[in-house]
């Protein structure tokens, strides 16, 4: 931050023993602008969060203050009225409480492993749900890794191709995941592929640009030497930039299975299958010891996939503390 | 090139053993991970099913829905009565509701010819029979046995039915023969009636004409002005809902903003006692911490989903949802971020007999509020990205427009026209958050 009024500088050039007075002045005044310039914003903050919650409340269907008692409503819907429910939903065990409808009826779906052994719907949708997302990262690796050092600043063999490059994954990131999945389940019928398809276009264009940004953070030394030696740009990248990126390109992907788990839930939910739609329709349908028993395995599983890669990316790069991105 | 005897080899190699007598992990680990990634494609192959999936897939519908992303078409039906030939537009014909396109001539014999794509894609239809002409040749189909019969060879791109002929124009549009009836349809690149619809006075105007309507023109609805006319006109547009569709992306935007902001509120105080390096309560600090956890796995698609309950569909429940899942992310951030500080300026400012609320305002807030700032910044843009998905399982904003469209499987322009939208918007964003960000953080952007 530098001092506002220009004729202060030249006369403290000239005059090497400012008055304290003059320093404490200019030292008023900047605070002054700095102070306006903070309420404004504040202010215009607040503006905005006033008249945003004003749109959101009319354009919702039921309005804040007169929902705000029945809350918790769906957490009373939600306890169930014997907890072993949550149990015999997840082992799809038959409840003695079904008595007509749907809701404690959980014998519904067992998949058959080996005669009269099964494991029940919901581990075999989660296995899709986990599937779904290790095969995404896995597609979004390869093909995030070639891009990434097309598009570093340092490597990028041109640079158009490199503008090209960026830009194509900056699209990718963009584009709205449910309309390539809506495209793929009109074609490919509606599955777990078109979540796949959905999903790894994403992560091809979120983890090209951390790619690159650790690309462009390589020590250059190594590719020097091999240029010295007459390397092409393909070994130059092999041998010289591989070996430095890889444990990082490695945690990022890690990083990735762990929101790609998530995603592959969402996008389910809009008809891609595994775990989301059945979460869904058992929310939308009000069956409350499923549901808990649904979330309660999301939550395990996604708590344990974070355990398991942030354990290998501390054994991969160390104590490196790594941004959470989307 | 130089020839290394066997002894300079050998010592070379006592020299440097850790480059020539690597561990097994070392030599084939890399080896190891794409073979085992290898074996994991199969294995997902098989999972997934995909050979059948692939074999049964509708790829021919890739070309015809991505077309339909950029073009619109009209499907005239030509009826063949004892009186003559009938034309019938559809209901919500792009042309309007008295459609006389210059493509349908109606011949002096009474016969309509029409030309699908200029001279050379033409079909003519009079009692008897149906000419098609595509692909250079011309093809009759004869009408007049109770089912349509193709007089002589049957082109590749004829397929015959039953009870109708199908021929398959390309881009240009099919035609459909059966005894009694011909449909026709006929493809224009572009968005049909994007400003005005069928209903509006101003529809197939010229853009001058429009114009000078709206400046000058004698009012077309008596009471109010041609200008807020033309303003409604567009706004409720009937094909293209822009209002609808404008206020719907209004609302993922506003549905991101608060539940970013609400989320950096609740996460600011909270990240103070997460922290173990401000908070020395190892208990509290946990608790906090894992309650982050808990808020970001739930995920934000079940946060929606619940609070649709709560509040019903709409832009409150996603704003709700955004809120549960950011206090989580950003206090995870935040507390990381304190973590990090610089602990001296806080020394420094406690050794002046400051109480623990300046310490902190002036020994910890200038050295963090840029990085929160920055933060949030980014989670606001990935929130608006994020924002059109909770949409489509009804929390509002575009998505679930966007889902709508795609279900019914005939506006894929519509769809077209919201994802220009949210790209639009998603650009702009990543453009005004950059800029912020590198003021703030003191960087050049790149």
């Amino acid at each position: 931050m530098t001092f506002a009024d220009p004729h202060s500088q030249t006369h403290r050039a000239q005059q090497p023993q400012q008055s304290a007075h003059e320093i404490g002045e200019a030292w008023s005044k900047m605070v002054a602008r700095r102070r306006l310039y903070t309420g404004l914003g504040l202010l215009i903050l607040f503006v905005a969060f006033v008249s945003s919650v004003k749109f959101a409340d009319e354009s919702n269907a039921g309005h804040f203050i007169e929902r705000l008692p029945h809350l918790f409503d769906f957490v009373s819907w939600l306890v169930p009225k014997d907890w072993n429910d949550v149990w015999r939903a997840l082992f799809d065990i038959e409840s003695p409480n079904h008595q007509t409808g749907e809701e404690y009826n959980f014998a519904l779906g067992r998949v058959p492993v080996w005669g009269s052994f099964y494991i029940p719907e919901y581990f075999e949708l989660m296995i899709i749900t986990i599937n779904i997302a290790l095969v995404s990262t896995i597609i979004g690796v390869v093909f995030a890794m070639p891009l990434s050092f097309l598009a570093a600043r340092n490597l990028s063999p041109s640079s158009p191709l490199r503008i090209v490059v960026k830009r194509f994954m900056e699209f990718l990131r963009a584009f709205p995941e449910i309309v390539i999945a809506g495209l793929f389940a009109a074609i490919l019928s509606i599955g777990p592929v078109a979540a796949i398809i959905a999903v790894s276009l994403h992560t091809i264009g979120a983890l090209g640009k951390l790619f690159y940004e650790v690309v462009e953070n390589i020590d250059m030394k190594p590719d020097e030497g091999m240029k010295a030696v007459g390397a092409s740009w393909a070994e130059r990248v092999r041998f010289a930039a591989l070996p430095q990126v890889l444990p990082n390109f490695m945690s990022y992907a890690l990083l990735r299975l762990e929101v790609n788990v998530r995603a592959s839930t969402i996008i389910g939910a809009v008809g891609g299958g595994g775990i989301g739609e059945e979460l869904k329709l058992s929310i939308s349908r009000g069956f409350g010891a499923k549901t808990v028993a649904l979330v309660l395995l999301l939550f395990i599983t996604i708590v344990v996939v974070d355990q398991f890669s942030a354990w290998l990316r501390r054994r991969l790069v160390g104590e490196h503390a790594f941004l959470l991105q989307h | 090139m130089t020839v290394i005897d066997a002894n300079r080899m050998h010592e070379i190699e006592l020299r440097y053993p850790d480059y020539f007598k690597r561990s097994f992990r070392q030599r084939f680990g890399g080896l190891m991970i794409v073979i085992a990634t290898l074996l994991y494609g199969v294995y997902a192959t098989w999972f997934f099913d995909l050979p059948k999936l692939l074999a049964e897939a509708h790829w021919e519908r890739v070309g015809l829905y991505l077309s339909q992303w950029v073009s619109y078409d009209v499907q005239p039906e030509f009826r063949i009565g004892d009186t003559g030939i009938t034309v019938k537009y559809p209901r919500f014909s792009p042309l309007g509701d008295n459609p006389h396109p210059d493509w349908v001539v109606n011949n002096p014999d009474g016969s309509v010819s029409v030309s699908v794509s200029g001279e050379s894609r033409t079909v003519t239809v009079s009692k008897t029979e149906a000419v098609v002409t595509a692909h250079g040749i011309t093809v009759p189909v004869e009408l007049s046995g109770g089912a349509p019969k193709v007089v002589g060879p049957v082109p590749s791109w004829m397929t015959v039915y039953d009870d109708n002929v199908l021929a398959d124009l390309g881009f240009a549009g099919d035609v459909s023969i059966s005894a009694d009836r011909v449909k026709i349809r006929k493809r224009f690149l572009g968005w049909a009636n994007f400003v005005f619809d069928t209903q509006s006075p101003f529809f197939d105007k010229p853009a001058g004409e429009v114009l000078s309507l709206i400046v000058s023109g004698p009012e077309l609805k008596p009471g109010q002005s041609n200008l807020s006319l033309a303003f409604d006109n567009i706004w409720y547009n009937s094909a293209w809902q822009h209002g609808d569709v404008w206020t719907k992306l209004f609302q993922t935007i506003v549905m991101a903003f608060l539940g970013t902001l609400l989320g950096a509120l609740a996460a600011f105080p909270l990240a103070f006692l997460a922290a173990r390096n401000i908070t020395p309560n190892r208990l509290l600090n946990q608790v906090l911490k894992r309650s982050f956890d808990f808020l970001r796995s739930v995920d934000m698609l079940i946060w929606a989903l619940f609070l649709t309950r709560a509040f019903g569909p709409g832009p409150l429940a996603g704003s709700g949802a955004i809120f549960l899942t950011e206090t989580g992310t950003l206090g995870k951030l935040y507390s990381e971020g304190l973590e990090n500080i610089d602990n001296k300026p806080r020394e420094g400012i406690k050794s002046t007999g400051a109480s623990t609320m300046l310490t902190h305002r002036y020994g910890i807030i200038p050295q963090i509020v840029p990085v929160f700032v920055s933060q949030t910044l980014y989670q606001w843009e990935s929130n608006v990205r994020g924002a059109t998905i909770i949409g489509a399982v009804g929390a509002g904003g575009i998505g679930l427009k966007l889902w709508e469209s795609m279900r019914t499987n005939a506006n894929w322009e519509n769809v077209a026209y919201m994802v220009l939208l949210i790209l639009m918007v998603v650009f702009l964003f990543d453009m005004a958050s950059n800029a912020l960000r590198h003021r703030l953080m003191g960087t050049k952007s790149h």
